[in-house]
């Protein structure tokens, strides 16, 4: 384990967290090689998580607008709600190995809060969540699930109060508690080695994906889209496909607007290589190195750096990035809602309007599969008010 | 580095004083008038902190700091300034522009270490920039002749304070204790041993951070190491000041303090 993709990834962290960082990638490595650790994560992904996950084929959507297919990994239908749950519950087994009691983790859309306090909870292990208090505000639902499965939800009302802010926060408790807590970080972001670590427990979706897919059409997707904020639903769809024939598509948020001075949180697509959070990898910052407020309706993407094995697959051409506004998200958790019978997250929602958007572009017939990477249940309130707030300004 | 090497010559006799103060805090003017104050009270070496969004090294009061530094649109620019306009003041105390990774290599390493040299300043202190991770940065910090500062900390591995020290130009920065600056009540369980160690290691001079804030924390630590440094101590006293007089008086007084305490 290198920790770089290409020029990006690295371990820029205080020397206070190296210690910690080297003993968690020797745990990593000796639980990949351990028939133990690797049966037990196989048995609560299993029985535990749900997994397999289905694969659901559309019947409308896709079809009428070009005569595509459009496939739905289903990683809503885990237990949590999200495809979180694979890295929280793998993490978690692997903080028992290490024997930390402790841990903290960060959340923004709070899927990835609930799942660490299901995980912890399942394992007995204690868990503090920070949280922005913005999205705590717009994700209350998963504020009382997290509380419920007895974890304790710390508010951050820093910076922008969101998902940058809360990691902040995960990063200084770390700092002071090392010794003794594991930092369950839920994205393929942060310092070596967590981007390879997020990315080896979410690599379930693409392989299982990859299989069911092969298994019910014959052969390969034409292309695979996914929505990225922080990139793990992504690089986990993503890692089985690297090496196939297959279009990849990233889909970062395009929020209230596009290029310089637009509320938006596509660093992909309109940001500059530099170091934030410990890696090296694309940022939304200004003249001075300064970073950028965000933003997205959808929390889980509301993030102004990036996964750094997306800034590599940028560079390098393999995955391409496109971006879904607010306003397109909001109309597809709809329209996937009415016409398919499928409530999906906010976040996921941006994947799903960027497979419709690439069935209209290839021909017909065309094969697309879509990572729903979580469920909207959390969002109901805060979609609900921001598609009726629009319908109101139409009129 | 000629300067830096000058303030930790005398230190088995008298332990170097460290200021930390922020870069335009509470103003740019105001900052020049405080290494003053902080340079005649007894400060051997200034750490001047460029302000950056997201300091995950700093506890509240450094944030509050940095944070109306930005809002008052402080830069790297405007920090190398400062550090040109207290040369020019005929201020020969070295000092250290200590700042997070991002903003510097936005401003770009060869461009950095040239204009700090010619602005006068005498280095790098970078926390989230480990030994590492700093080829590039050690290769301009030699070329300029500035020093680059690397961390110990609590836990790190014999094999790897070796490594540190060796790699750090000046001075190998100590942190007390785990966690992020701040003020504590008292210096961390085990620091003597600890302290011990990281002397073994290191042929460079060692200065200690995070959490000192009294005398008594200062003479627990005389002879033990060449330096000590202070930070949110000092801004929170500058902080809760409420003139520009005030200010230079709070900071003449507790350097003074410190600084007794260090002989």
């Amino acid at each position: 384990m290198t920790g770089w993709f290409g020029g990006y990834g690295g371990q820029f962290v205080a020397e206070t967290l190296v210690a910690p960082l080297e003993e968690l990638e020797a745990a990593y490595q000796k639980a990949q090689a351990s028939e133990e650790f690797l049966t037990e994560l196989d048995d609560l992904l299993n029985r535990f998580v749900g997994r397999p996950t289905p694969l659901t084929r559309l019947r409308r959507l896709g079809v009428e607008a070009n005569g595509c297919t459009l496939w739905l990994k289903r990683e809503d239908l885990t237990h949590t709600g999200a495809h979180k749950i694979n890295n929280a519950i793998g993490q978690a087994l692997l903080a028992r190995r290490i024997g930390k009691q402790r841990i903290i983790a960060e959340t923004g859309a709070g899927q990835h809060g609930v799942a660490v306090a299901a995980a912890c909870a399942h394992l007995q292990l204690d868990a503090t969540i920070y949280m922005g208090r913005v999205d705590a505000e717009r994700q209350a639902p998963n504020v009382q699930r997290m509380e419920l499965l007895g974890a304790e939800v710390r508010l951050v009302d820093n910076g922008t109060a969101t998902l940058k802010d809360a990691i902040n926060e995960a990063i200084r408790d770390w700092i002071a508690h090392p010794d003794s807590t594991h930092y369950l970080l839920g994205s393929v972001v942060g310092p070596h080695p967590f981007p390879t670590i997020v990315r080896g427990f979410q690599s379930v979706i693409g392989r299982e994906a990859r299989q069911q897919f092969l298994d019910s059409v014959g052969n390969l997707p034409d292309a695979v889209v996914a929505c990225v904020g922080g990139g793990s639903n992504s690089v986990g769809m993503f890692s089985a496909f690297l090496d196939d024939p297959v279009r990849l598509i990233g889909v970062q948020a395009a929020g209230e607007g596009l290029g310089p001075g637009g509320r938006h949180a596509a660093p992909l697509l309109y940001g500059e290589p530099g170091v934030l959070q410990g890696t090296r990898t694309y940022l939304l910052q200004d003249d001075d190195g300064q970073i950028l407020l965000t933003h997205s309706v959808a929390p889980g993407l509301d993030y102004p750096g990036v996964g750094p094995e997306h800034s590599y697959f940028k560079d390098t051409g393999r995955v391409e990035y496109r971006t879904a506004s607010d306003d397109q998200a909001l109309a597809t958790f709809a329209l996937l809602s009415r016409a398919e019978g499928i409530i999906p997250a906010l976040e996921s929602a941006h994947a799903v309007a960027g497979g419709l958007e690439l069935a209209e572009e290839l021909p017909h017939g065309s094969n697309i599969l879509v990572n729903l990477s979580g469920r909207g249940d959390k969002d109901l309130v805060s979609a609900l008010a921001a598609i009726r707030e629009r319908d109101g300004a139409d009129r | 580095m000629r300067r830096l090497e000058h303030a930790f010559a005398d230190s088995q006799r008298e332990t170097a004083l460290v200021a930390y103060l922020t870069a335009g805090y509470p103003s740019l003017d105001e900052t020049v008038d405080l290494v003053d104050a902080a340079c005649a009270a007894g400060a051997d070496v200034i750490e001047l902190g460029a302000p950056f969004s997201d300091p995950l090294g700093d506890g509240p009061v450094i944030q509050a700091t940095t944070q109306q530094a930005l809002r008052a649109g402080v830069t790297v620019a405007a920090t190398l300034d400062l550090v040109a306009k207290v040369r020019a003041t005929g201020n020969d105390v070295p000092i250290m522009l200590m700042g997070y990774c991002n903003p510097f290599l936005r401003y770009g390493l060869p461009k950095l270490f040239a204009d700090a040299a010619s602005a006068g300043a005498d280095g790098f202190i970078v926390p989230d920039l480990p030994a590492t991770e700093s080829t590039d940065w050690l290769v301009e910090a030699e070329r300029h002749n500035l020093g680059q500062v690397f961390f110990a900390a609590p836990g790190s591995s014999p094999e790897r304070l070796r490594r540190t020290a060796r790699q750090s130009r000046g001075f190998l920065y100590c942190l007390a204790d785990n966690g992020v600056t701040g003020v504590r009540d008292r210096l961390a369980d085990g620091l003597d041993a600890y302290l011990a160690r990281v002397r073994a290691a290191a042929t460079t001079p060692v200065a200690v951070g995070f959490g000192i804030s009294r005398p008594e924390h200062v003479a627990a630590l005389r002879g033990k190491v060449d330096g000590v440094i202070v930070g949110s101590a000092l801004l929170k006293r500058i902080g809760a000041a409420t003139t520009a007089q005030q200010r230079i008086a709070e900071t003449t007084a507790l350097i003074s303090e410190l600084k007794e305490a260090c002989r």
